[in-house]
């Protein structure tokens, strides 16, 4: 399979309310406590360990899982590890309603992909995506498929900034 | 072809690549900066990819170390060496430990100066746009890469000019006006977006007004802004980085193409305060109630100038503030402190029974200052009060002033208690 295409789950970042979390912010993804940390691999059990109802999500994520949040995911700070801590846990896939600007940056310059999808409030709300559906995700031509149900839904594509640093791997490798 | 806006005009002055909202464009950087926290990790990507290579050009690379200042803890302490280290090998300038916050310092030194670009791993380098300057947060992968290369790729962001009308019917500070302005913006009119002010109540600012002010386009979560100089506003920039002279301010063309005009009638603002847990959960003091106040802190990029200082000054010398309660001064940089220092201030502050810490970051991201434990309010001159940012308890934003009235008192208020 290539870079592009995986399978996982959908871990949809909800309130109590079950809907998706606008605004959370890279001090919740990631605390500062934390921020002496610099092996990526050390990161990933740090992940979300801020925000509410979220603190397990380390041992609930797997390998391929989709995480899928609402508006602005990862304002705040500038902080690389808030994305790092996801990929240390295997997620290769964040889905927002919109990104914080230096969120975006962080994460394309370092090979996590990234699609802003102002729908997918809506998808969470009307119950077509739920936490935990197992999904196949093709990010060359924009397509997440419902493994349970074949329904499909597309996503924008990716920038070309994007594919060419994730062809290198990280914007270190232009 | 339309005019260009302030954002448009300094990318085109660092590409050679056509200039327009929405495309991404090489940029060619002035200044690449990295701090304590993430430099560290800086250095390692660094070394990782490009060994002992020498930087793009020593200078225009930089350390500035603010956050925890001096270090707290052997980790950070040996983080910053990390840094040190690499900096000597490389021939490059810290700004160390004693220095205060970065992007003060740089403003200081006159390393940001109108119509450059300057980068580094603060996500408040935007409020170098005081001085007309696209200052701008990023990761550490993007600054090893600026460090190595001195450029990077962005999406030239789309513009919003937000039209400040309406006449403040009481006097008012910088802190009031951003506080008001992001209450109306909230996290997603200008996302993503360079802002410009314009009218009469924000071209009035001063330049520590603007700092304030302009500093919160992180919390609306724009990428940069910039107002339009006022006929003080060079003379200010001048006695602040000592310099003879700068180069001129950009302008946007009187035709420029923006993405959208928003109007913000201020007319009904008056002493404001940002309740927990986000920065844009605004409302006026008054219409708070009773909320009892056990630290002040006064300080942080956005509230550390002098003029800050004094402000509370004026209200807390010959004064004592309630017992039980607390209040922390951080100056933001070495210079504002000696400031200070020399015109008494610190003296009357010390009298008033405020601890009074070296200059830097502060109360801000746990820094050394201290921090709220649980239930405990903290009223902040900083940013940002989400959950965990400055301790366990709960964070209000508000002016210097505010903060001095109302640890008199131990109680949020924005007069004489
Ligand atoms: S004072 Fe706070 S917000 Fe400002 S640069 Fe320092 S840590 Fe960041």
């Amino acid at each position: 399979m290539s870079l592009h295409q995986f399978t996982g789950r959908l871990i949809l970042l909800t309130s109590a309310q079950a809907r998706l979390i606008p605004d959370i912010d890279t001090d919740q993804i990631f605390h500062n406590q934390h921020l002496h940390i610099t092996e990526v691999d050390q990161m990933g059990r740090h992940a979300l360990g801020n925000l509410e109802g979220w603190t397990h999500f380390p041992e609930l994520v797997q390998d391929g899982d989709v995480v899928v949040a609402g508006a602005n995911f990862g304002s705040g700070s500038s902080r690389q590890h808030a994305v790092d801590c996801f990929r240390a846990l295997g997620v290769r896939l964040i889905i927002a309603e919109s990104f914080g600007a230096i969120y975006k940056r962080n994460a394309i310059n370092s090979g996590m992909s990234i699609i802003e999808f102002p729908q997918a409030g809506e998808l969470v709300k009307t119950g077509k995506w739920e936490h935990l559906n197992p999904i196949h995700v093709d990010l060359d031509i924009g397509l997440v498929k419902m493994m349970d149900t074949d329904e499909t839904f597309s996503i924008p594509q990716l920038s070309k900034v994007q594919r060419d640093i994730m062809a290198k791997g990280s914007l270190l490798n232009i | 072809m339309s005019g260009k806006t302030v954002i448009e005009k300094i990318f085109a002055r660092h590409t050679r690549e056509e200039v327009a909202p929405g495309k991404i464009v090489w940029i060619d950087l002035d200044v690449i900066s990295a701090r304590d926290f993430a430099g560290p990790n800086v250095v390692k990507n660094y070394r990782n990819h490009y060994k002992d290579t020498p930087v793009v050009d020593r200078d225009r690379v930089f350390f500035t170390f603010d956050l925890t200042v001096p270090p707290k803890t052997i980790q950070y302490a040996n983080n910053q060496q990390i840094c040190r280290e690499f900096a000597h090998e490389q021939g490059i300038r810290v700004f160390d430990v004693d220095r205060g916050i970065g992007t003060h310092t740089m403003m200081e030194e006159g390393i940001a100066l109108p119509g450059t670009i300057v980068v580094g791993t603060d996500s408040h380098m935007n409020i170098l746009g005081a001085v007309n300057c696209f200052g701008q947060g990023m990761g550490d992968v993007d600054i090893a890469f600026g460090f190595r290369k001195g450029r990077t790729w962005f999406e030239v962001p789309r513009t919003k000019l937000i039209r400040v009308m309406g006449k403040p019917r009481v006097p008012i500070n910088g802190k009031d006006l951003a506080l008001w302005i992001l209450g109306e913006l909230k996290t997603d009119r200008v996302l993503g977006c360079a802002v410009e002010f314009v009218g009469e109540t924000v071209e009035k600012l001063d330049l520590p007004g603007r700092i304030t002010l302009l500093s919160m386009i992180t919390e609306m979560g724009g990428i940069v802004g910039f107002i339009p100089f006022n006929n003080q506003t060079m003379e200010q920039i001048l006695a602040m980085n000592g310099m003879g002279e700068c180069p001129a301010e950009v302008r946007a063309d009187p035709d420029a193409t923006y993405d959208e005009e928003i109007v913000v009638d201020v007319s009904g603002i008056e002493a404001m305060v940002a309740a927990p847990p986000v920065p844009h959960n605004v409302c006026k003091v008054s219409e708070l109630g009773d909320v009892k106040v056990d630290f002040g802190f006064i300080g942080s990029c956005t509230n550390g100038r002098l003029e800050d200082i004094e402000a509370a000054w004026k209200i807390l010398k010959g004064r004592k503030i309630a017992p039980g309660t607390r209040l922390a001064v951080v100056p933001s940089t070495q210079r504002v402190y000696k400031a200070a220092m020399d015109r008494g201030m610190l003296n009357d502050l010390f009298d008033a029974g405020a601890i009074i810490s070296n200059p830097g970051c502060g109360g801000c991201a746990q820094g050394h200052i201290g921090m709220t434990g649980r239930n405990e309010v903290m009223l902040s001159t900083g940013n940002r009060n989400f959950p965990g940012k400055q301790g366990d308890g709960f964070n209000y934003l508000t002016s210097p002033e505010v903060v001095a009235w109302s640890v008199l008192t131990g109680r949020l208020n924005a007069k004489e208690g």
